[in-house]
């Protein structure tokens, strides 16, 4: 069991998210960033698809009411057992009543709680993520709040493990992050393409699971910015009347009717997640075979980050 | 046809370049056949009026394969491989206007009687288009030109869900709470999304819709049905 004795602004229970729900409007929800959160789910052991929790900006304070094994990675969050230091990006053993916290992130946004045997909260059409908007999965279909208890799946001994120092991200440079031009790139004029990926974007703080709203150079139209609605991607970079660009993450809305000048590469998007209010971020246009090489590239890192902890 | 690239894990299927009921059955059908057929590397898809957001996985199928295999199903995308559609029938309140909360104003813009209004709005059969947006709305079809009529001048912040709105030609069913500028006529008690059911979502791309008059008494003995969870939608 987790017993949370302080919630932090927003913490909730995720796994990889929900499929096949978008026809019916309900977003896939998970981990914003799918890199750091598999890699707190394999440190404790885990399959990729057990519950973690995500934690935004400043985790949790929780007492853990047996023994096991957690792992904390993303963004850089102190992290104390009973008081004493411990290492994001490694298994850590806990005992039961060892009492584990998460202070405020010096880089990154989201940070991911990994526990040995995943968080037991229900399927929810065939997910544990927490939508919020929608109110379904994970607890009650909310953040957490000081008081809950979550339980944990039992789980084998867990062999202790660690990410490579070079797999680890470094959250505080300015990303430059790669995008596949359309599905509305002729809606926009060459000017504005030219914004697009010359220029740098700001992070603005009205960002959420939803979206990453963005400011910097204007990119311009052709000829308005309404289109007949259509389905939304993951890293969909929408742009309305204002010019201004939003990133659309996993709680995006399933269709819209603004116009999508480019989507983000699914190997880059959890580098706009992880950019924080007023840090900024470049873009660069690839072409769809160049964005499945990023992916097959990324999930290779992703393959060899985990060593096991030399004796 | 136009295949747009949205990113890396999905590809927008455009059909055509306009809402019509013919472009969107066969979006409809073109879903139906994927999902039939179980097309090699399609992760879900998402219809909308003229096209398609296919999902995929490039680490099963690359983007020409999966482009010349859904373009192969196309010419089979029509009308006579859809199963036939559910009816679904939608109780609303339009008598009062606590929950009607635009109807005499509306009626009033469009220079008809409240009844006339709620006649003509209750008699149309709708179509479902798509679902989107929010969980469980749908964009739908179908409503008499006579009450077509401009949207709001200014939206409102809040409209309750199952608020029964009119815009433009559309007819709007607002599944959560959330902003908008439709006219408000009537209110379902009939939950398009709750988030505690088995399925959440009432309502299916394709669905035709039909509204059923009823008074506050029985809206309140549905909802209150809603509540204690035993309240089933009339489907056939």
């Amino acid at each position: 069991m987790i017993r949370i004795l302080d919630a932090g602004p927003q913490t909730t229970v995720q796994d990889l998210g929900r499929t096949g729900q978008m026809r019916y409007g309900i977003p896939p929800s998970g981990p914003v960033d799918r890199f750091a959160f598999v890699l707190a789910n394999r440190l404790v052991g885990n399959p990729d698809t057990a519950a973690a929790l995500e934690c935004t900006l400043m985790g949790p304070r929780f007492e853990l009411t047996a023994a096991g094994a957690v792992a904390v990675t993303g963004a850089d969050m102190p992290v104390t057992v009973n008081g004493q230091a411990a290492t994001g990006w490694r298994t850590i053993a806990v005992k039961a009543g060892d009492v584990v916290k998460l202070g405020p992130a010096r880089t990154g946004v989201r940070s991911y709680i990994g526990f040995a045997g995943g968080i037991d909260v229900p399927l929810v059409l065939g997910s544990r993520s927490t939508y919020l908007r929608g109110r379904v999965g994970g607890l009650q279909g909310r953040a957490l709040r000081k008081g809950d208890e979550l339980a944990v799946l039992a789980s084998g001994p867990v062999t202790p493990r660690r990410v490579a120092r070079d797999a680890i991200p470094d959250y505080a440079i300015e990303p430059t992050v790669r995008a596949v031009l359309g599905p509305q790139a002729d809606r926009f004029t060459e000017d504005g393409l030219r914004a697009l990926f010359g220029g740098r974007y700001e992070v603005l703080p009205q960002s959420d699971r939803m979206g990453s709203r963005l400011r910097g150079a204007r990119i311009e139209h052709t000829r308005g910015h309404d289109i007949i609605s259509d389905g939304i991607a993951l890293g969909s970079i929408q742009v309305p009347g204002d010019g201004q660009p939003i990133v659309l993450l996993v709680d995006r809305q399933s269709t819209g009717g603004y116009t999508k000048v480019a989507t983000i590469c699914s190997s880059d998007i959890w580098r706009v997640g992880q950019a924080r209010p007023g840090q900024s971020l470049r873009f660069q246009a690839v072409p769809v075979d160049e964005a499945h090489r990023l992916l097959r590239e990324s999930d290779t890192v992703l393959e060899s980050a985990v060593r096991e902890e030399s004796a | 046809m136009r295949f747009l690239p949205a990113g890396d894990l999905a590809v927008c299927v455009e059909l055509g370049e306009a809402i019509s009921v013919e472009v969107n059955t066969r979006v409809r059908a073109l879903e139906f056949l994927i999902l039939q057929k179980g097309l090699t590397g399609v992760v879900e898809t998402v219809p909308a009026y003229s096209s398609l957001l296919v999902y995929y996985d490039p680490r099963a199928i690359g983007y020409e394969p999966l482009c010349g295999a859904i373009t192969e199903l196309v010419p089979q995308a029509t009308t006579a491989v859809l199963p036939p559609p559910r009816i679904v029938e939608l109780p609303c309140c339009y008598d009062d206007p606590e929950l009607g909360f635009d109807l005499a104003a509306a009626a009033k813009r469009l220079e008809l009687s409240s009844e006339d209004l709620i006649r003509l709005h209750a008699g149309a059969e709708y179509l479902v288009y798509f679902i989107g947006f929010t969980p469980g709305l749908p964009y739908m079809t179908g409503m008499p030109e006579r009450i077509n009529i401009a949207r709001l001048d200014t939206p409102r912040t809040k409209t309750p869900p199952g608020s029964v709105g009119i815009g433009g030609i559309q007819c709007c069913i607002y599944s959560v709470e959330s902003p908008g500028g439709f006219w408000i006529l009537g209110r379902t008690p009939a939950p398009l999304y709750d988030p505690g059911a088995s399925e959440p979502t009432l309502l299916r791309p394709g669905d035709r819709v039909r509204f059923r008059r009823i008074g506050r008494a029985e809206y309140d003995a549905i909802g209150a049905a809603v509540a204690a969870r035993s309240y089933e939608p009339v489907i056939s």
